[in-house]
């Protein structure tokens, strides 16, 4: 890496498990725990990364966690991660003040490569945060949208208040011919949209199976039920889809937490496709 | 290459004397207390002479042989896993800048030390660092403090003469006489082998060259010329060895009757008596898996990351968010035993078990991964019914 040079007070950034510096420009709140971290590197270019790979940010002496990057590929800067405050690192990022700087490793694993879905439909089934890690792949097909056929938005969340880049999905349904359908869990009173998990939606969404790519991203349990409905509805099983997460220390292949059978999630993933997961997913605490 | 040599049980001193003057640091079996571990070893009184051992499912005694022989164990305590793969290591220290707000700066940990002689290293042990060398060493991301070490070193192994009622490395293809390259790289398993040969008046090792460096190491010490005869001898010492193996795991099948066995009422049975307590994963000389632990001093300034083994038996091992996605002992079982024999051959095509037998020696429960593997195999149709008695 030529980084290393532009980076005197790293000793060795071309080492994997060495993190770079970036300094947090701003962190913007989403919903009630879930935050936005824009990153600026504080030597050298800014990442470059594929739609669906993650890094390992490091909070310092608190620890380090695997993030999917949430920005756009075609504009890596500033470096965006979308997180949930649910543990002592997330917890220490999302509370950062500006201008503090973090530790990152990465990009590491595989993309969900959309280019595959081209001249077919694509259909995006996710929930609650998981549409954080599947927003460079939308991204990446809204910005070359005539080279696909519909694309649809499928996306839960557990109550309206947790509805993660509403604003942002109804710019793509008003500006980019996305068909965007929401649903949540559970509803207070005299809300007015639909209630019910994502996996229903599928049924009735319109696109052609045969033609179509999905993309998942959501809990396992989700995820299980949306990959099934999808091979129900006809979509071949290649052309499915999941990121899925595992516990990770090292985002290389070393550390052995991901592993998933034969699989090393962080390296042969965290994107793969349904056929190679099927079987996995079915056994219960694989 | 067949150059055969014969080194007098008095030449061991000059040998371990060589390597030192060449600037290894020779790491050796040794007795610490009462049992046979791996240490740094000076000169030839440092090893376990006239030592042997009684291992089986939850016993380990070392026991006075009534010999001189060298290398009259079978597996040490611990396997050479810690001489290139430590249990715990610096991978980066970092400074908070009080200054500067929020800054810090990274510096990562480079180990130095001499380079190290791995002197009487077992065959399952030297096939074991060879099956690190793929998997720590031969992906796409390697682990370079294992790389700097590995890089370098010099290997005299020993074949074994008296195995353990633990050892089946016989049944596993990987001893008790080592292969004489590494089937993956097609690199020498070793730069020298020895087998001790004891006789009634006569002690010496028959001495195998396997590389350039290994011959001009038995040159500089004077071994002599040996004979094919003397090969012969040195053969029959691990043939006998390895007849006296009584456990064996059917590699034939065993990566099929552990994906087969996935819902296998098995693991109930083994989980029963599992206390998931780590130790066959903590001597297991392939057990890779690792974490990070951030060490702060007190200020918060200052911290270390530290890449420490790990164990999938511990319920921290596979904890998201929410919880760990292997709660029970009968998924950790399961995982760990499913990647020894089955997955492991999947992602680094061989098997992650090399028959050292010391997850049979060292499990408090006396669970027996070659009784757990013939039990699956029978529960699962692939092998063959035991035979009524």
């Amino acid at each position: 890496m030529s980084t290393a040079a532009a980076e005197p007070r790293i000793a060795d950034a071309g080492d994997p498990m060495v993190p770079r510096r970036y300094a947090i420009t701003r962190v913007r709140q989403d919903t009630r725990d879930t935050f936005t971290l824009l990153l600026d590197p504080v030597n050298g270019a800014p990442l470059t990364f594929r739609a669906g790979q993650f890094t390992m940010l490091h909070a310092f002496g608190v620890g380090e966690v695997p993030i999917s990057i949430s920005g756009d590929p075609a504009a890596p800067a500033p470096l965006e991660h979308t997180i949930r405050d649910v543990g002592a690192v997330t917890h220490a990022l999302v509370n950062a003040h500006p201008g503090t700087e973090i530790g990152v490793r990465g990009p590491f694993g595989t993309s969900w490569d959309v280019d595959d879905a081209a001249d077919g439909d694509v259909v995006f089934v996710t929930g609650g945060i998981g549409l954080a890690p599947l927003r460079p792949a939308i991204l990446d097909v809204l910005r070359e949208r005539d080279r696909y056929g519909k694309v649809l938005l499928l996306y839960g969340s557990r109550t309206p208040d947790d509805i993660l880049f509403g604003n942002e999905m109804h710019r793509w349904a008003d500006l980019n011919d996305v068909n965007v359908q929401m649903t949540v869990d559970n509803a207070p009173y005299g809300y007015t949209g639909k209630v019910g998990f994502v996996t229903e939606l599928i049924a009735r969404a319109g696109f052609n199976p045969r033609t179509s790519w999905a993309f998942v991203c959501g809990p396992e349990v989700m995820m299980r039920s949306a990959a099934s409905a999808l091979a129900g509805r006809g979509v071949p099983a290649p052309h499915i889809r999941l990121s899925m997460e595992r516990s990770m220390k090292c985002g290389i292949g070393l550390c052995g937490h991901c592993q998933l059978r034969d699989l090393f999630i962080c390296v042969d993933g965290p994107v793969l496709d349904y056929p190679r997961l099927e079987p996995l997913m079915s056994v219960r605490e694989l | 290459m067949d150059d055969i040599r014969i080194l007098q049980a008095s030449g061991l001193d000059a040998l371990i004397e060589e390597l030192r003057s060449r600037g290894f640091r020779v790491v050796g079996p040794t007795l610490r207390g009462d049992a046979i571990v791996t240490g740094e070893i000076r000169a030839a009184s440092d090893l376990p002479r006239g030592k042997g051992d009684s291992q089986d499912a939850k016993t380990y005694r070392v026991r006075s042989r009534g010999d001189d022989a060298y290398f009259g164990f079978a597996a040490p305590a611990q396997s050479s896993k810690p001489v290139f793969f430590p249990a715990e290591e610096v991978v980066w220290r970092g400074h908070r800048d009080h200054d500067d707000d929020g800054h810090f700066t990274v510096e990562r940990d480079t180990p130095d030390g001499a380079p190290i002689a791995l002197l009487g290293v077992r065959s399952c042990d030297l096939r074991a660092v060879q099956i690190h060398d793929r998997v720590l060493a031969g992906r796409s991301h390697v682990d370079a403090h294992y790389v700097g070490r590995r890089d370098g070193a010099f290997v005299v192994a020993v074949a074994c003469s008296d195995p353990a009622a633990s050892c089946f490395c016989a049944s596993m293809g990987t001893g008790p006489r080592p292969a004489t390259t590494d089937p993956e790289t097609g690199a020498s398993s070793y730069d020298l082998l020895l087998t001790e040969i004891l006789g009634e008046d006569d002690h010496h090792f028959v001495m195998e060259i396997g590389t350039d460096a290994g011959r001009e190491v038995a040159d500089e010490i004077g071994a002599s010329m040996g004979h094919p005869a003397d090969r012969d001898d040195a053969v029959a010492v691990t043939d006998a060895a390895a007849a006296r193996q009584t456990r064996a795991i059917d590699t034939t099948i065993v990566h099929d009757v552990l994906r087969a066995s996935a819902e296998s009422p098995r693991w109930e049975d083994v989980a029963s008596r599992c206390l998931a307590c780590t130790n066959c994963t903590l001597v297991c000389p392939t057990c890779f898996c690792t974490t990070v632990q951030d060490v702060s001093d007190l200020t918060g300034d200052s911290a270390e990351r530290h890449r420490v083994w790990d164990s999938c038996f511990s319920e921290s091992f596979s904890y998201i968010h929410g919880g760990p996605t292997r709660e029970s002992t009968k998924a950790r079982y399961r995982q760990w035993i499913t990647h020894k024999l089955s997955s492991w051959e999947d992602q680094f095509g061989m098997l992650g078990c090399v028959g050292c037998g010391r997850c049979i020696t060292w499990c408090p429960a006396g669970i027996d991964i070659t009784e757990e593997a013939a039990a699956l195999g029978r529960m699962s149709g692939l092998a063959a019914p035991a035979p009524a008695t």
